[in-house]
């Protein structure tokens, strides 16, 4: 039996070979076969998504830098940009958790500190299989440790995240990973920034290059993960954080100091990606010696180094004449640097290894020219399962309220979040645990808010509501907190595109999310697709995930979650509807993942959005908090849980009390308010058209809602931080 | 009203909280001064701060590099001549491995990087981070370390425990010695540690991100506020 021919052991199909073939004009050699093969690789080209994700609103007057370079940036005023992006290091971190985990955060933030800007908080939503299986256990403590191990060594603080858990997750994990940087809007290196020209030197600096990684891009993000898979060890990639550390100091001095031309990290696809995509954003061809290249081993062939992953290396742009001071920066920080190519006239990318030329390949080819697909999409049949919304329910309520706030969906994320340093840098306003981080503008009092938020399980039900509910949720998360939703980043996880309901998931999801950004107002600056979620039979939901940025004029307005004090009134803001579908309380109390996700009135999240900002610019708010997983309930006990004061409520509601509860309606928060500022609250939600409930009052050791539950809030405080030490054993 | 007393913060490479303990000596008035691992020259500062971090990677064990770094040299006879230098979680790390305190820094018990708002007990006055405290009084200071358990040879430990040598304790709001307000297991829930002259102290906790009630708690201000002042008065307490 004969192999395969190599084009398609690359990955590459028989008609983008093809193509290759008509563009060369020629056989291509195994070097540049290597070549395309990475850069046309799903995870590089987007070839599946771009005709997509192109729908997209992408414009708006706080946008700076859209989609297309290696983050979004968004204007902060003052001259201040907010550079930020999300991806997914998911495939790595299934084989190998902790160096997956670790270099995705080594991964973005190269992409953040590539557009000149310094990385000032990251963040991590997290997606496994039930924690009651030991390889899912595995796999979360050791991405959770990963991501601290590598973040908490470059002196990046990580502010938040989200973690989740479902069946679709244990053979998959997802892990996403945003990075937000701050920079002066005039030192942004952007693809417009720099002028390149001819005789411009690409230099290569930090750490040297091995064969680890190879094929990264092409092995594990842009196919699915089989039986066997610890095979594909040897592509993920080893993480130095320190390495990164001083990468982020030397490349911010230079940038600093004004001495680049353009600057491009070195991720997927390695020297490959960064050469071709540098020397076509600048319409030039490039010169490249191989030999240049600081090698980790010997033996090393030409594409191995052109596509090895090597984590910790940038590339930089530089005009001849201040090549001595970009290399004594280098030195300062004791990085290897080397001179490896050089622009030229033309558009050919041409490498010399050896004393011979290797590969020549037009650069523009490789970055831009790859393949797009208009892949096949369609709906799977309708399931026929009775919403849970109508099932009658006869258990015991608090019990009930406790098994929802226990589930590791509700619950505190202090095991994980404890692992991450939170307070580096000076300026996380509200870390973990908040609806929104909050970082403050070093050096003024803005403070930018962010929050990721996606939910599988609504996806699966309905991928347009799904998305929709997503960038919602993420927008009411940064609004409660005061802040005006300004812009989104996403990393959109899903199974293989070959298959045409993936692909009908993906359409959906794109659709959603396009809506809900127009209604918002808030444009997409770039994200990351991430595909080939899925083994043998198993695939996740579909999982759009949002990070959502907005802006506070000043950090002290911002409103914390949790009740404050004794003595204020609390009320709902907003409308509650029967809607169990798709619920936190209808998976883990009836064990249903079935119905429809709440539907999402846009213009009544619009307005919600609207009013809270309102109410925070003018003080009112004593506290706000989103309602989103197991509904009304957990928000009310959250509120109390994270200040210790209790509250005594009425549901005041025609609903059946459990659906009261729990029902998971869009454009809803629980807000407390002094009483002398009702009045006033309650003339402002009619100016703004949003219904308001007022509910009773804060105050006591109790969580009291009137003739239906009454625990102390210590006893609660004690389920919901308990939750994840006695799932993984730690506490009995 | 007198100059502000200057001081050095030492930049390794791999310290993260550098600038952190830079602002904070600003905001708590003193004039702070950028101190380079690879420079021997101390810039005529009045005390010098280590900061934390993860110098060299601490790829071995932790600060032990950083402990034999060119300005080390110029920072061990500093303290000699009695000038205030205090050692900030890798910080303390490096002045254990530069022989300027007793013990070491192990990994934390639970084997975790552990990030959280602590109380620290105050067990002596006579050092320059504690000049006007009174032992027993509780100060919030956050942690965050993976390598933060404190521990001794049996020797060490009755030296450092009958000299009064221990500076902190981990306790709880109200001042009690119990495990769990002990973050990562440090032996007799040392939390900082000085030398007999009272001008050398490490701490495992961070005092520069508890200085602005903004993003933290304030814990940290009475330490930097008694730092500036020996600082200033040029000799320890």
């Amino acid at each position: 039996m004969s192999d395969p021919p190599l084009h398609r052991r690359l990955g590459l199909q028989d008609d983008e070979y093809e193509r290759i073939v008509a563009t060369l004009g020629r056989t291509p050699n195994h070097t540049e076969l290597a070549m395309y093969s990475v850069m046309w690789s799903e995870h590089c080209s987007y070839k599946s998504s771009k005709v997509h994700l192109r729908t997209l609103p992408t414009e708006g007057p706080a946008v700076l830098v859209g989609p297309g370079q290696d983050a979004g940036v968004v204007d902060l005023g003052d001259g201040v940009a907010a550079v930020f992006k999300m991806e997914s290091h998911s495939h790595p971190s299934a084989i190998e958790p902790y160096q997956g985990a670790a270099t995705g955060v080594g991964g973005i933030v190269r992409d953040i500190v590539s557009m000149g800007a310094r990385p000032v908080a990251l963040m991590d939503p997290l997606m496994f299989g039930p924690l009651d299986e030991e390889r899912n256990r595995w796999l979360f403590g050791g991405v959770v440790a990963g991501i601290g191990g590598y973040g908490n060594c470059i002196g990046v603080p990580t502010v938040g995240g989200e973690l989740r858990f479902a069946d679709a997750h244990t053979a998959n994990p997802t892990v996403n990973v945003l990075c937000l940087g701050f920079a002066d809007v005039d030192r942004l290196v952007t693809a417009g920034s720099g002028s390149p020209g001819p005789g411009s030197l690409m230099l290569l600096y930090g750490a040297s290059t091995g064969r680890d990684g190879i094929g990264g891009v092409s092995v594990l993000a842009s196919a699915t993960l089989e039986e066997g898979s610890d095979d594909s060890r040897p592509s993920v990639q080893i993480g130095d954080p320190f390495a990164e550390k001083l990468l982020i100091e030397a490349s911010l001095a230079m940038v600093e100091a004004g001495l680049l031309e353009g600057l491009q990290d070195l991720g997927g696809a390695g020297l490959t990606c960064a050469l071709s995509e540098s020397a076509a954003r600048a319409g030039l061809g490039a010169q490249v010696d191989l030999d240049a290249v600081p090698r980790r081993e010997d033996g090393m062939e030409p594409f191995e180094v052109l596509i090895s992953e090597s984590q910790e290396r940038m590339l930089a742009i530089v005009d001849p004449a201040h090549l001595d001071e970009v290399r004594a920066v280098c030195d300062r920080w004791g990085l290897p640097s080397a001179v490896v190519a050089e622009l030229v006239e033309g558009g050919g990318l041409m490498v010399r290894a050896g004393g011979s030329i290797v590969a020549e390949v037009p650069a523009r080819s490789l970055a831009d020219d790859g393949p797009e697909y208009e892949r096949p999409a369609e709906a799977p049949p309708g399931d026929d399962v009775e919403d849970p919304t109508f099932l009658p329910f006869e258990k015991d309520l608090a019990d009930a309220f406790v098994t929802v706030l226990t589930s590791p969906n509700v619950a505190s994320n202090r095991w994980a979040f404890e692992q991450y340093d939170r307070f580096v840098q000076g300026n996380t306003v509200a870390g973990p645990g908040q609806d929104a981080a909050v970082v403050r503008v070093p050096g003024s009092l803005k403070g930018v808010a962010l929050s990721t938020d996606g939910k599988g399980r609504y996806g699966r039900l309905d991928p347009y509501l799904g998305a929709v509910h997503a960038v919602a949720e993420a927008a009411r998360n940064v609004s409660v907190s005061g802040a005006r939703p300004l812009a989104i980043t996403n990393c959109l996880n899903f199974g293989n595109p070959e298959r045409p309901v993936v692909m009908w998931q993906f359409a959906e999801t794109i659709r959603g999310m396009r809506d809900a950004c127009l209604a918002f107002g808030t444009p997409v600056t770039g994200g990351n697709v991430s595909f080939y979620n899925e083994s043998g039979d198993s695939a996740i939901d579909p999982t759009p995930v949002i990070g959502m940025l907005g802006l506070l004029e000043d950090h002290r307005l911002r409103v914390p979650s949790a009740f404050p004090a004794g003595g204020l009134s609390v009320y709902l803001v907003g409308d509650t509807f029967p809607e169990l579908g798709g619920s936190e309380f209808a998976e883990v109390v009836l064990g249903i993942v079935a119905g429809a996700p709440p539907a999402v009135e846009l213009t009544a999240e619009v307005a919600l959005q609207g009013f809270l900002v309102a109410a925070a610019g003018e003080t009112l708010l004593s506290s706000a908090h989103d309602c989103g997983d197991g509904g009304l309930a957990v928000t009310l006990a959250e509120c109390a849980i994270g200040s210790g004061h209790g509250f005594a409520v009425t549901l005041a509601s025609d609903l059946p009390t459990h659906v009261a509860l729990f029902s998971e309606s869009a454009a809803r928060a629980v807000v407390s308010v002094d009483p002398t500022g009702e009045d006033r609250l309650v003339q402002l939600a009619g100016d703004h058209g949003v219904p308001l409930l007022r509910l009773g009052e804060t105050g006591g050791p109790r969580a009291v809602v009137d003739g239906h539950l009454d625990l102390t809030v210590a006893e609660l405080t004690d389920a919901w931080e308990g939750a994840f030490p006695r799932l993984l054993g730690e506490r009995a | 009203m007198p100059d502000a007393p200057r001081v050095g913060v030492v930049t390794f490479p791999g310290s993260l909280d550098d600038r952190d303990a830079m602002r904070a000596v600003a905001t708590m008035g003193g004039e702070a001064v950028s101190l380079w691992h690879a420079e021997p020259d101390l810039r005529d500062v009045d005390a010098v701060v280590l900061p934390g971090g993860f110098s060299y990677g601490d790829y071995l064990r932790c600060g032990a590099i950083a402990a034999r770094a060119p300005i080390m040299g110029s920072v061990i006879a500093f303290a000699g001549r009695g000038g205030p230098v205090l050692g900030i979680c890798n910080g303390f790390q490096i002045l254990c491995e530069a022989g300027l305190l007793p013990g070491a820094l192990i990994r934390n018990r639970s084997l975790r990087f552990v990030c959280r708002e602590v109380w620290l007990r105050v067990e002596s006055s006579g050092t320059v981070v504690t000049r006007g405290l009174v032992p027993g009084e509780v100060l919030q200071v956050p942690v965050k370390h993976g390598e933060g358990q404190w521990v001794a040879t049996d020797e060490q430990l009755a030296r450092v425990e009958d000299d009064g040598l221990v500076a902190f304790r981990y306790s709880s709001s109200d001042g009690i010695l119990d495990d769990e307000h002990n973050p990562n297991g440090a032996t007799n829930h040392v939390a900082g540690i000085r030398n007999p002259a009272g001008n050398v102290v490490g701490l495992m906790p961070h005092p520069e991100h508890a200085v602005d009630p903004d993003v933290g708690p304030t814990g940290g201000q009475p330490l930097l506020a008694s730092l500036l002042e020996a600082a200033l008065a040029g000799a320890p307490a």
